[in-house]
């Protein structure tokens, strides 16, 4: 074996005069960066393995650690900077893909960053949400062209299956195994709490959740882990994952040491098997097959579920989308290049597939075009960081957005982007019992539900700014926005005026 | 130079009045005058219009356009099209006369015309849809042509102007209306370009609006998936295609489609008994993007009444009121008051309530 080229990312600094060797961080942190010497009666760390996901650093009882950017530095290069020189001592050191967790952290535009929101002055009034309405109700699923009725005024129009939603916010896909259990408890209690839904993901659902079942998306994606018939009738919603924004055109992989005991009853495999979701579904080669699909799981729930598509965004997506409408899907799904996830190829997460503003802007008028965007509904994700975020989103023409990353980060996550190591030391991408019991239910379910009404709190404080009083008068009313340092093609692509204009 | 409406989306307060005669009776354009007028204070000059219903009985059958041109060149080229596609039963300039704050008027022509046979056969469309989709035609893709008013025996006349001197102009003391509508505008930036004053009308359909909304663009990218082009990037316009989408189109009651535009809060549906709930919370899902947001208070005229309506929270004011068989409504009881000192019946209507005046049976077109 040949050295490792690979020097520590991280620094541990810990305050000697305040350290009093408690040992709260050596048990704290499941990277092993901490170890207590007894002979000098003294903590050390070895900090290769540090992640920098500051367990330690809030645990310390006495505030003595703080965690910095390692000083050792490489000469300065534009071109071959740190991140590229490690990547590349990593692969020649194992011959293996680069794997991360969480979703793109390049620098690419954000383009929430680079749009404004209007308000009311004199012409006509705001609305303050604090003494009228503020109506933030999205209803999802397929709507009929129009509504009839007959002679006696009785509605002769039959609704196929939709959704309420309180707030244009739901809770993203993240399946039983990717993420622990006591997670996604707290996700199902606060949808359940706020009057959203959450998402099971690809994992199946376990027994204990069934009772969340209104505020519960199932999903079914390549693998089918856990799906059969009673599972498709426990949510609200059937959601077909064809693709996902952190890496299009890919498959999953939960690593056999994940699969314990309840997660292997959830997903329906033999304990410490890998858990392999193929890349494509393999009985979806093409877009009649999805129909297929479609009208089978809506046979499956007797025309009672509204189904979901999910894909990722690219290059191509509004005839995909134009096509996913056609083959009968009530709500699509959109998931961008940034879209978080337990675990990606970094090449595929960091090049892959391009941002939801822009897809989502495409969709919307490619939809209109085809006199068609308001039989679906449309969802979009990746990644969603505030609520103003999601008033742009929804003023591009989104109905509603899913929150992942967002999510996970009200949990405590602190963005290390180790998922995949299965040692998140807050209690979310484990499966770990000693980590998992970390996170809490009761407590976690609550800043959940704080996250979602402090959003719609915020919704309402903007959209009453607009002088508007419903969130369905905001949606795809693109001249609420303008665009700030954007080119004439990118205004044009995102269907918005610039500042000024 | 300043960009008119349709380059640009200008918005504008203004004020609005209506008065009918249920019974069909037809009375000069006189009082109407009078009425806005006395809401002077309420428009700038940048705008003024009349719609009038029951002008034209000896045509009553065949569509009457009203048609603004910038240039003989434009004239040329749209009756070229008008005669490709419609039988033209008489025509001639509208008769005005010089009034001194009334400049730069367009050429305003007018026209008696009914769809030509074959080219009707051939489009398999009926009267109304093959002439509306002419005047759109007509309106999105003749540059200095623009068609104001395309119904039967109705007719709107506006201008740039104050609305009282718009009336004089037009000498609309000269016609007799069993409905009349008006507008006075406060454009807060345009050109003052003719076509972008009210009444907005298409086919029966005309439009007096005071408001600017604020789910304008959700309204529009709506309307704009069922054929129909909003041009002049005005609320009025995206307001009257909506009525016409969903009355017309999907034959919804008036009285329902009201439901649409100005619906009921979610906390008041839930109030409801569970059928009707059920119904309401149907067409908030469908129509979710046809519901107009903001403040506005319109009126409506179409051939067998009018329709008044404020926006559900009633950020502008709108009042109403009866006498006999004659209905008021405006931005201002004074406006009313001036033209009939006792009515039996004065009202406040609430928010996304309307008041709805209809034709008594015999008299109905």
């Amino acid at each position: 074996m040949s050295l490792n080229f690979n020097v520590p990312e991280f620094m541990v600094e810990r305050n000697e005069d305040r350290c009093i060797q408690c040992e709260v961080c050596v048990r704290q942190c499941a990277n092993e960066v901490h170890t207590y010497d007894e002979e000098d009666n003294k903590v050390y760390a070895d900090e290769t393995n540090c992640v920098n996901c500051h367990r330690c650093v809030l645990m310390c009882p006495t505030r003595a650690l703080s965690i910095k950017k390692h000083s050792l530095e490489f000469r300065e290069n534009a071109n071959w900077t740190a991140s590229a020189m490690n990547e590349i001592y990593k692969q020649a050191q194992t011959g293996g893909i680069l794997l991360s967790g969480m979703g793109n952290p390049k620098p690419y535009p954000i383009y929430w960053d680079r749009m404004l929101l209007n308000a009311s002055q004199v012409t006509n009034p705001s609305i303050d949400p604090l003494r009228e309405p503020m109506e933030t109700k999205v209803i999802l699923g397929r709507k009929p062209e129009k509504v009839t009725f007959d002679e006696d005024g009785n509605m002769t129009t039959k609704m196929p299956p939709q959704i309420e939603l309180s707030t244009p916010i739901l809770f993203s896909a993240m399946s039983f195994g990717s993420i622990s259990k006591n997670a996604h408890a707290s996700l199902a209690r606060a949808a359940r709490e706020t009057g959203t839904l959450y998402n099971t993901g690809e994992g199946g659902l376990n027994k204990e959740f069934y009772e969340f079942g209104k505020n519960t998306i199932v999903q079914v994606a390549s693998g089918r882990f856990g799906v059969h018939k009673e599972y498709l009738n426990a949510g609200a919603a059937i959601e077909i994952k064809i693709g996902q924004g952190a890496k299009p055109g890919i498959g999953g992989h939960l690593p056999g040491e994940k699969v314990g005991e309840e997660v292997s009853a959830t997903r329906m495999i033999p304990e410490g098997s890998d858990a392999i979701s193929p890349a494509p579904h393999h009985d979806i080669y093409s877009i009649e097959d999805l129909r297929q699909l479609i009208y089978s799981l809506k046979e499956a729930t007797d025309y009672k579920k509204p189904v979901f598509v999910k894909i990722a965004a690219v290059h191509n997506a509004p005839a995909i989308a134009s096509g996913i409408a056609r083959a009968g899907a009530d709500v699509i799904v959109m998931d961008g290049y940034r879209g978080g996830t337990g675990a990606a190829p970094t090449r595929v997460r960091d090049n892959v597939g391009i941002p939801i503003e822009l897809a989502l802007a495409a969709v919307d008028q490619r939809l209109r075009e085809e006199g068609i965007r308001n039989e679906v509904s449309l969802l979009v994700a990746g990644s969603v960081r505030n609520s103003a975020d999601v008033v742009k989103a929804v003023a591009l023409g989104a109905d509603a957005v899913y929150i992942g990353s967002a999510a996970v980060i009200a949990m405590g996550c602190h963005m290390c982007q180790k998922c995949y190591t299965g040692k998140c030391n807050w209690g979310i991408a484990t499966q770990r019992e000693d980590l998992v019991k970390r996170l809490n239910p009761e407590i976690v379910s609550t800043r959940l539900a704080n996250l979602i009404r402090a959003w719609t709190h915020e919704i309402k404080e903007m959209l009453g700014g607009m002088g508007i009083n419903a969130i369905d008068s905001l949606r795809g009313n693109r001249l609420m926005l303008r665009g700030i340092g954007l080119s004439e093609k990118e205004l044009e692509i995102l269907g918005i005026n610039h500042a000024g204009e | 130079m300043l960009k008119k409406e349709g380059q640009i989306r200008i918005p504008s307060g203004c004020a609005i009045s209506g008065i009918m005669n249920r019974k069909g009776e037809r009375f000069s354009g006189e009082d109407i005058i009078a009425s806005i007028a006395l809401m002077h204070e309420r428009s700038n000059g940048l705008g003024g219009g009349f719609a009038a219903y029951g002008i034209y009985p000896e045509y009553k059958d065949l569509f009457a356009l009203h048609v603004f041109y910038d240039d003989v060149e434009a004239k040329i080229r749209a009756e070229d099209f008008l005669n490709t596609h419609f039988d033209i039963e008489s025509s001639g300039k509208i008769p005005t006369t010089k009034v001194s704050a009334i400049t730069k008027s367009p050429m305003i022509w007018r026209y008696f015309i009914k769809p030509r046979k074959f080219k009707l056969i051939e489009s398999e469309l009926n009267e109304e849809e093959f002439t509306a989709r002419c005047v759109i035609k007509i309106n999105t893709y003749f540059d200095g042509a623009f068609i104001f008013s395309s119904g039967k025996n109705m007719g709107a006349f506006k201008g740039v102007g104050y609305p009282e001197d718009i009336g004089e102009f037009y000498m609309l003391d000269t016609y007799k209306a069993h409905l009349w509508t008006a507008h006075g505008r406060f454009p807060t930036n345009t050109p003052g370009w003719w076509g972008g004053a009210h009444p907005f009308t298409l086919l029966d359909w005309s439009i007096v609006h005071n408001g600017e909304i604020s789910s304008y663009d959700a309204n529009r990218r709506y309307v704009e998936m069922y054929g129909y082009k909003c041009n002049l990037q005005t609320d009025t316009e995206a307001i009257t295609y909506l009525f016409d989408l969903l009355n017309r189109k999907h034959h919804m009651p008036l009285e329902t489609v009201v439901k649409v535009l100005a619906a009921p809060m979610w906390q008041d549906i839930e109030k409801e008994a569970p059928e009707q709930a059920k119904k309401l919370k149907a067409l908030r899902a469908v129509y979710a993007s046809a519901l107009i947001n903001g403040p506005f208070s319109i009126i409506l005229g179409f051939k067998n009444g009018m329709l008044a309506l404020n926006d559900r929270i009633k950020l502008r004011s709108l009042v109403a009121a009866e006498k006999g068989e004659m209905l008021y409504v405006a931005s201002e009881e004074s406006a009313i008051r001036v033209v009939c000192q006792n009515p039996d019946k004065v009202w406040t209507p609430k928010g996304g309530e309307p008041v709805i005046g209809l034709l008594n049976e015999e008299a109905k077109v």
